[in-house]
């Protein structure tokens, strides 16, 4: 049922993955964490380990998001979901840009493996990860739908799909990137190399939502 | 403002650290004894093919009397890497100084002009009391998710001493540290091993104990501090405390391996009531617990009574008072400033359970009075009072610089004639071995003394790491 839409769609598939290729890059979201621990264990396989968890908080963020929204999208008018996605989304990238820099240290470098997928989960919603999703998970759903209206049956498999679709993106890039660091290039390159991704997040959550209210 | 890449001063770890360029200021805290005239952070010229190297460039003088300027930090350092808790575009730029008596905590900025610091706020102590609940701000660490300061006594300035945090861009105080303290009542010093969630705090005494100066009854009772706490960082924690013993008394400086894979750091321990030596003791991790051990001891030496002060003379000798120490970058180089005899020995201990001695200087001490060859007046021996306290050391390992004051009412017990302000520098061998720089003496601009020393972009007593 909604293969039409992926082939038509193409690029909004392209979208939900080039997010978790944006998330997953990140360092905040992750990767650094792993290579940390395994610096810190002088274990690569302490650095596999850990991906696991990140991957499954990051997923279950974005997940609790995009559910939550597409409940919205059921009861509430149609009219009404894309403005009230675009100002959460608009909010988050003002509460980023003057709080997200604060947060209290509740995990450390001798965390566990449930300790991280908490973390990672905390990191991801902090982060408004899920609501970048939003505007190219909306449109799917809507083109899956014959009545072009948002039904459980239709909205249901997109929503895994980009769930998916992401987390598996996300988990590549997370994979590559610390393995690449840990085992060739090594943390020096983030005194210059750690760009001000924060910034970009606030910038890429307001483009998500002026994006859905142009679409 | 947060700022597109990390700042340059920040490293991932102190392996890479070690590499830095060399400093080229020093900023130290410098007191009024008589608290009658401001306390101020003098600027040094550290730059050796500067006209105006070894020699004070500036002054950022408080806005009060009676401060006690003593130890001070950086808003933000190395740690702002660390995963768990990212702050990579945050300025190294604020100095955090906060008076020890006044309990007034001012804010300097570094960056318009790192010669020309500028203050830029001030905390008064109502506002810390009433949000933190503790007074006698002492030990200022940049950490993870921001500023932490040990602090001896609570509002009414009594036990329990601890750990307060303010935010790192707003210098708000955010709060007492701990969740639960436990049986820890006594306070000083503050830091911590990020690899294992350990926090590390030691003991001086509650802040009536010692403001007037060190209370003979108290020290021979045994009652200033001599304990070690160990704390669950993230969670806050109280985990374990270890008792030095009856005759150790003052309990200091924390001085944790800087590779966050290393378990254990070096503590100094000023007295000892049996023989008046000082020690060094490691602490470490053994099996789920911590423990310690004395790896140094430096003894007393002999001396003639009429050289000594009152508190001294029925004892017949210069106690070593080691009252501080510092870690080089890699972990290899102690650094032990007996203040009493005016040594400045430096240990190689790459094996933190058998240290060598590899080198030492001696400057001032209460007989020995040593002198510097760069003091003026031709100086000789029986000129220099005060002896090796503050040490820091350049993240290189290369360059050590001291100070020679302790605390102002502490510094007559052992000086009675009152101690004259003096910095300098030691030119330290990759192998071991230091030797004074004979053109680094500053002879401290009377009425004020110097104590803490802060290089600029960081040194071996500010950064902490999240890599090995």
């Amino acid at each position: 049922m909604s293969t039409p839409a992926i082939s038509s769609d193409i690029w909004l598939w392209l979208a939900i993955a080039g997010l978790g290729l944006f998330h997953g890059i990140n360092p905040a979201m992750g990767w650094l964490f792993a290579v940390a621990l395994g610096l810190n264990h002088r274990s690569e396989r302490i650095v596999w380990l850990s991906l696991l968890p990140i991957g499954l908080g990051h997923a279950l963020a974005i997940a609790l998001v995009l559910f939550l929204v597409l409940a919205l999208g059921l009861v509430l008018d149609p009219g009404l979901l894309r403005p009230l996605a675009a100002a959460m989304l608009f909010g988050w990238a003002a509460w980023h840009a003057l709080y997200g820099r604060r947060h209290k240290v509740r995990f450390g470098m001798q965390v566990g493996l449930g300790g991280l997928f908490l973390w990672s989960f905390l990191m991801a919603n902090a982060h408004g990860a899920g609501l970048m999703l939003i505007p190219a998970v909306i449109p799917l759903c809507l083109a899956a739908s014959p009545t072009h209206a948002l039904t459980v049956g239709t909205s249901l498999p997109i929503a895994f799909a980009a769930l998916g679709v992401h987390t598996a993106a996300m988990l590549a890039t997370i994979g590559i990137v610390s393995i690449v660091v840990y085992k060739r290039v090594g943390v020096g390159f983030l005194r210059r190399g750690w760009i001000n991704l924060d910034l970009v997040w606030t910038i890429a959550l307001v483009a998500c939502g002026v994006l859905l209210l142009a679409i | 403002m947060a700022t597109w890449q990390p700042d340059p001063s920040f490293y991932p770890s102190p392996r890479l650290a070690a590499k830095a360029p060399p400093e080229q200021l020093a900023y130290v805290a410098a007191f009024d004894p008589a608290r009658k005239s401001p306390d101020s952070i003098a600027v040094v010229d550290l730059d050796p093919s500067s006209p105006s190297y070894s020699s004070i460039i500036g002054t950022v003088a408080a806005t009060h009397a009676g401060d006690e300027f003593h130890h001070f930090g950086w808003n933000a350092c190395s740690s702002c890497l660390c995963p768990n808790a990212p702050h990579p575009h945050i300025e190294r730029r604020y100095l955090v100084v906060p008076g020890l008596r006044s309990s007034r905590i001012y804010i300097l900025d570094t960056k318009p002009d790192p010669r020309r610091p500028q203050i830029v706020k001030v905390i008064e102590p109502q506002e810390i009391a009433e949000k933190t609940g503790y007074t006698r701000p002492h030990t200022v660490h940049c950490g993870p998710g921001g500023i932490y300061v040990a602090a001896l006594g609570n509002k009414d300035g009594k036990a329990p001493g601890g750990v307060f945090v303010m935010d790192h861009e707003s210098f708000e105080p955010l709060g007492r540290w701990e969740v639960d303290r436990g049986p820890q009542q006594l306070a000083y010093d503050a830091w911590w091993h990020l690899g294992f969630d350990t926090m590390v705090t030691s003991e001086w005494g509650a802040p009536e104990t010692f403001e007037n100066g060190l209370v003979p009854e108290i020290l021979l009772g045994s009652k200033y501090g001599r304990r070690l706490h160990f704390w669950d960082f993230t969670k806050r924690k109280h985990l374990q405390t270890i008792d030095f013993g009856e005759e150790h008394q003052l309990v200091f400086e924390l001085r944790p391996a800087h590779d966050p894979t290393k378990p254990y750091g070096f503590v100094n321990c000023v007295i000892s009531l049996k023989d008046l030596s000082s020690s060094i003791w490691t602490w470490y991790r053994d099996g789920d617990k911590w423990a310690v051990k004395k790896i140094i001891s430096i003894p007393a030496e002999p001396a003639d009574p009429d050289l000594l002060p009152p508190v001294l003379k029925g004892f017949k000798a210069v106690p070593p008072l080691v009252t501080d120490i510092d870690l080089s970058m890699d972990d290899r180089f102690l650094y032990v400033a007996c203040w009493g005899t005016g040594d400045l020995q430096q240990y190689d201990v790459s094996d933190p359970f058998n240290p060598k001695l590899t080198g030492k200087v001696r400057i001032g001490g209460i007989v020995a009075r040593a002198s510097h060859p760069g003091a003026k007046n031709g100086a000789k021996n029986g000129k220099l009072n005060g002896g090796p306290q503050m040490v820091e050391v350049s993240r290189d390992g290369r360059r050590v610089y001291f100070t020679n004051s302790l605390y102002g009412a502490i510094d007559p017990q052992f000086y009675p004639e009152g101690i004259d302000g003096w910095m300098v520098k030691l030119d330290a061998k990759s192998d071991g071995g230091v030797a004074f720089d004979p053109k680094f003496f500053i002879d401290w601009p009377k009425g004020q003394r110097p104590h803490q020393v802060r290089l600029q972009g960081g040194d071996c007593s500010s950064d902490s790491y999240c890599y090995p």
